[in-house]
């Protein structure tokens, strides 16, 4: 299956006897004291390789861990490894890691999502009860529900950014993957809050809220959602899971996102645009892959050709253009327009319902290869999660059943910006009602 | 028909702030080569930058003492070029939502004052240093300890029209800079760097194509290229060929070959003899790099709320071309002292505090020479001065009261002063006083005409000089007296021996 990049076996043994020293010493050991997470490769973690999926960074140490992880190891958590991911973030099946590609462990000829396709495959497989993923376009949400997990992007600025390699800046979010949305909630609990290194953090603190009957919830599934093309497999259980809903009190209010259709070339054009300024650091020069040249131009050129893939090219190539002089007003000024509109849609959409509702993915996990011909092909199975990030809000993927494969499916709850407990909250009840998230990977004997 | 010059100055101006623009590395200079160093300005993965406050407020001062308009908001771009020395291969600065924007800046020269617009004053963080090896070699170094450190970046417009200009501004900005205590001015080590841009036209026509002039290590160096390049231009256009817009590289050395289509000694004809430098090309426009600005979406925007602006307007330190207007004015201050005083805010401080106690005008001659020259001397900046303010100002009190004389004052008193001795234990001590006993003096005068009757008759006979002797003979033995004194009573002695 291959979700680990690395695991940091001594590490995790030396954590796990402090722990029990402290515990025998009657001393404070922390809300998640014990419990193994799984972080993401694009997180740094001190002195362990980070690699973001990328032979760019191969071999690359840092010297600090990212304050999620830092909040992780206070609150007693133990890091077992960096799972695998599309490199730089930058993918939705987890194919484009330079390194192998992640199998879902559902099927292991297919896919498990991406870019955090290695959190979720561990967390399903049952290496791991936790995991933390990142998510730009739906990274996190889109893998959890290939993979039949829970899992969260918080409003933007929740989380702290600082140790996350960046991919787009103003999108990118840390959140957590789990089985249940109330483990979520407790890794969220942990992870969140204001941090002083990430001035676009909030100082808005998270807890946890018990869940509470789900009478009078207006859900509000967005006509511009049933447009796009879905799996029929997936459209019913996403319906079925409506009905779980609608039977625990929620009602359903029609509503619309008129500028839907806009978000996956605004997406397109800013994340790449972002993306191009924030990989400009690779060069050479100070750490990750340089190529042998004695020529400074060249230099930086040939490790750039050398430790980037083509979809990393590619995105760059794109945003330069989108930034690029002549051109910097028809793409980035008009997306950032366009995502003005987007957020204002949801703005509207909120006066009438609490939450919105749809499917996380247009189509189970796919088999490997597929979509890995055709670019477009691959990003259109963001189409549902993309739009969330450009207007910073909280969306939170559960898991509501299979296909006739067995291959997991997700529904997808997004919510006004800082009603992350609330959407969790909902997900609890939803969970209380159903068995979708207790379901186990098969195990085969070999 | 001549060809006016016209030039134009970008500055940066390091500001004095503990720390860098965008992480908490002491913003200091020099130092061995990555020693200030963290992974923000490191650019290492997942590093992201966090505003420096102090650097905004820093900023704001310079904003308001230029008269710009401030925004209500501020907030930073990226302005993207691959270098080695710009870790993130894009610097943090501001292009849509400038500190400040309209301003001006008053220059004093040749008994003229005027008024230059800047364009605007803006942040940015500064790239680190390259070390290229001497004699050859295949590799540089990289050092970025400056990398981040903050930059004022000042631009004007257009609006200087001689080499006199040019030099009147970079001082008055630089005395700014300093005064308000945003800067501290030193060129030689980068806190300020001026590029100038020269152009030149017919008279009431348009402007000829821009040539931006960089590597400017000093004002002299300042003056020089733009005094080149004004040549440089005359010459071309006056043999025919037209100007490109273009950046141009000052060699100040003559290190390089002159490669280009107008000889270099035609241009050498229109500058002074000796004149040594050239300015060589760098890059033209089609070269420029396009740096793909967009606003930087790791910072929020700043607001500038407009009762903080008014706080700092009220608590802004005094400017020195105030500052000189009222040591002119209150204290009576010749020109040439008052400039001195308020170039250097603890060299005013100083003069303040001791002005309160002893008249003002003494205060500053001392101050400015002979305190100075001792503070040089024993290689003291005058912060660490041990003659405080009300040590001078009671030594010049005995001056004043005619207690000791000037000499006494100056070779005597005041280096004894620096070891800390107080001035009126010294004088006592060392027997230092003026005697002013009449009574005293008279005898003396007595005792020296009584034993040289000679110098009487002389004294009658016409030979009116030796009362010179008398003096001199009679300060010999008595020590420190006022002269004139003693003259006087001298006189009246020998007028009466008559």
């Amino acid at each position: 299956m291959q979700a680990f990049l690395a695991v940091d076996a001594d590490g995790l043994r030396a954590a796990a006897g402090a722990l029990d020293e402290r515990r025998a010493r009657g001393e404070e050991c922390g809300a998640l004291a014990g419990i193994p997470v799984a972080i993401k490769d694009n997180i740094c973690t001190r002195g362990l390789v980070t690699t973001a999926g990328s032979k760019m960074l191969a071999g690359f140490r840092p010297p600090y861990d990212a304050t999620v992880v830092a909040r992780l190891r206070a609150a007693g958590a133990l890091v077992v490894g960096k799972t695998n991911l599309d490199e730089f973030g930058m993918g939705s099946s987890c194919e484009r890691s330079a390194f192998f590609p992640t199998r879902n462990p559902w099927d292991l000829e297919r896919v498990p999502g991406g870019s955090s396709g290695g959190s979720a495959a561990a967390v399903a497989a049952g290496m791991v009860p936790v995991a933390l993923g990142s998510d730009t376009g739906g990274s996190l949400r889109q893998p959890a529900a290939l993979c039949g997990l829970t899992g969260l992007k918080p409003t933007y600025g929740r989380v702290s950014r600082s140790g996350l390699i960046a991919f787009a800046s103003s999108l990118d979010q840390i959140g957590p993957l789990a089985r249940s949305a109330r483990e979520c909630a407790r890794l969220l609990e942990v992870i969140a809050g204001h941090d002083p290194r990430d001035a676009t953090s909030l100082d808005r603190p998270f807890s946890r809220t018990e869940p509470a009957s789900l009478e009078g919830l207006r859900l509000g599934y967005p006509r511009e959602f049933r447009a796009v093309r879905t799996e029929p497999a997936v459209q019913r259980r996403v319906d079925e899971a409506v009905e779980v809903l609608t039977a625990q009190g929620a009602r359903c209010v029609p509503v619309t996102l008129p500028h839907l259709d806009l978000a996956l070339a605004t997406y397109l054009v800013l994340a790449n645009a972002e993306a191009s300024s924030n990989l400009a650091r690779y060069d050479g020069v100070r750490y990750g892959h340089r190529a042998a040249c004695d020529d400074l131009a060249k230099m930086t050129a040939r490790s750039r050709a050398e430790g980037f893939g083509a979809e990393v090219k590619r995105r760059i190539c794109l945003g330069s253009f989108a930034l690029s002089a002549g051109y910097h007003d028809a793409f980035y000024r008009r997306a950032q327009a366009a995502r003005a509109l987007i957020a204002e849609d949801f703005a509207a959409a909120f006066e009438n319902v609490d939450c919105l509702v749809g499917p996380t993915c247009p189509v189970p996990a796919f088999p490997l290869g597929e979509r890995t011909q055709d670019p477009l092909s691959m990003y259109e199975v963001d189409v549902f999660t993309i739009a969330p990030n450009l207007a910073g809000l909280p969306a939170l993927s559960l898991p509501c059943g299979a296909t006739r494969d067995g291959l997991p499916v997700g529904l997808q709850l997004i919510g006004p910006r800082f009603c992350d407990a609330r959407l969790l909250a909902i997900g609890e009840s939803f969970q209380a009602a159903t068995a979708f998230h207790e379901a186990c990977v098969p195990l085969e004997t070999p | 028909m001549s060809w006016e010059l016209v030039v134009g100055m970008e500055v940066h101006a390091q500001l004095a702030t503990r720390t860098k623009l965008f992480c908490g590395c002491a913003a200091a200079f020099g130092g061995a080569p990555n020693s200030r160093v963290c992974p923000v300005c490191l650019a290492l993965p997942g590093s992201l930058p966090v505003l420096n406050r102090a650097a905004l407020t820093m900023g704001l001062r310079l904003c308001l003492a230029l008269g710009c308009t401030v925004p209500e908001a501020t907030a930073f771009d990226r302005k993207s070029y691959f270098y080695p020395d710009l870790p993130k291969n894009f610097q943090i600065s501001q292009e849509h939502a400038c500190l400040g924007t309209d301003g001006r800046l008053r220059i004093e020269l040749e008994g003229r004052t005027k008024e230059v617009a800047i364009a605007n004053v803006h942040l940015e963080e500064d790239a680190g240093k390259l070390a290229h090896p001497e004699g050859g070699g295949t590799t540089s170094d990289v050092d970025l300890n400056r990398a981040g450190t903050p930059l004022a970046e000042i631009v004007s417009a257009p609006e200087l029209y001689s080499v006199a200009e040019a030099d009147a501004f970079m001082r008055a900005l630089r005395e700014l800079l300093v005064g308000l205590g945003v800067c501290d001015g030193k060129m030689q080590e980068g806190s300020l760097r001026f590029e100038a841009s020269v152009s030149v036209r017919r008279e009431g026509q348009g402007l000829g194509p821009r040539v931006e002039i960089k590597n400017l290590n000093s004002m002299r160096a300042v003056r020089q290229a733009i005094a080149f390049e004004h040549a440089r231009q005359r010459a071309v256009l006056d043999g025919g060929a037209s100007l490109v817009q273009e950046t141009r590289l000052w060699d100040g050395e003559d290190a390089r070959p002159w490669a280009e289509d107008v000889p270099e000694e035609t241009v050498r004809a229109l500058l002074p003899d000796g004149a040594r430098g050239k300015t060589l090309r760098m890059r033209g426009k089609e070269d420029a790099a396009d740096y793909r600005y967009f606003p930087e979406p790791d910072l929020p925007v700043y607001p500038i709320a407009r009762d903080w602006l008014e706080q700092l307007r009220n608590s802004q330190p005094e400017l020195p071309a105030a500052r000189r207007a009222r040591l002119r004015e209150e204290h009576g201050l010749p020109a040439h002292d008052a400039r001195q005083l308020a170039a250097d805010p603890t060299l005013c401080a100083y003069f303040e505090e001791a002005a309160a106690l002893a008249p003002a005008r003494e205060v500053a001659h001392w101050l400015l020479n002979d305190l100075a020259s001792l503070c040089k001397e024993r290689d003291l900046p005058l912060a660490a001065c041990p003659v405080r303010p009300s040590a001078l100002a009671a030594l010049l009190g005995l001056l004043e009261a005619g207690r000791i004389t000037r000499a006494i004052a100056r070779q005597n008193v005041l280096p004894r002063m620096f070891e800390g001795a107080d001035p009126e234990r010294v004088v006592a001590e060392e027997g230092l006083a003026v005697v002013d006993d009449e009574d005293a003096l008279a005898a003396a005068i007595a005792a020296l005409l009584d034993a040289r009757p000679d110098i009487a008759s002389a004294f009658h006979e016409g030979r009116t000089q030796v009362v010179g002797f008398v003096i001199g003979q009679v300060l010999r033995g008595v020590g420190q007296a006022d002269a004139r004194l003693v003259r006087r009573l001298a006189l009246e002695a020998l007028e009466a021996r008559g």
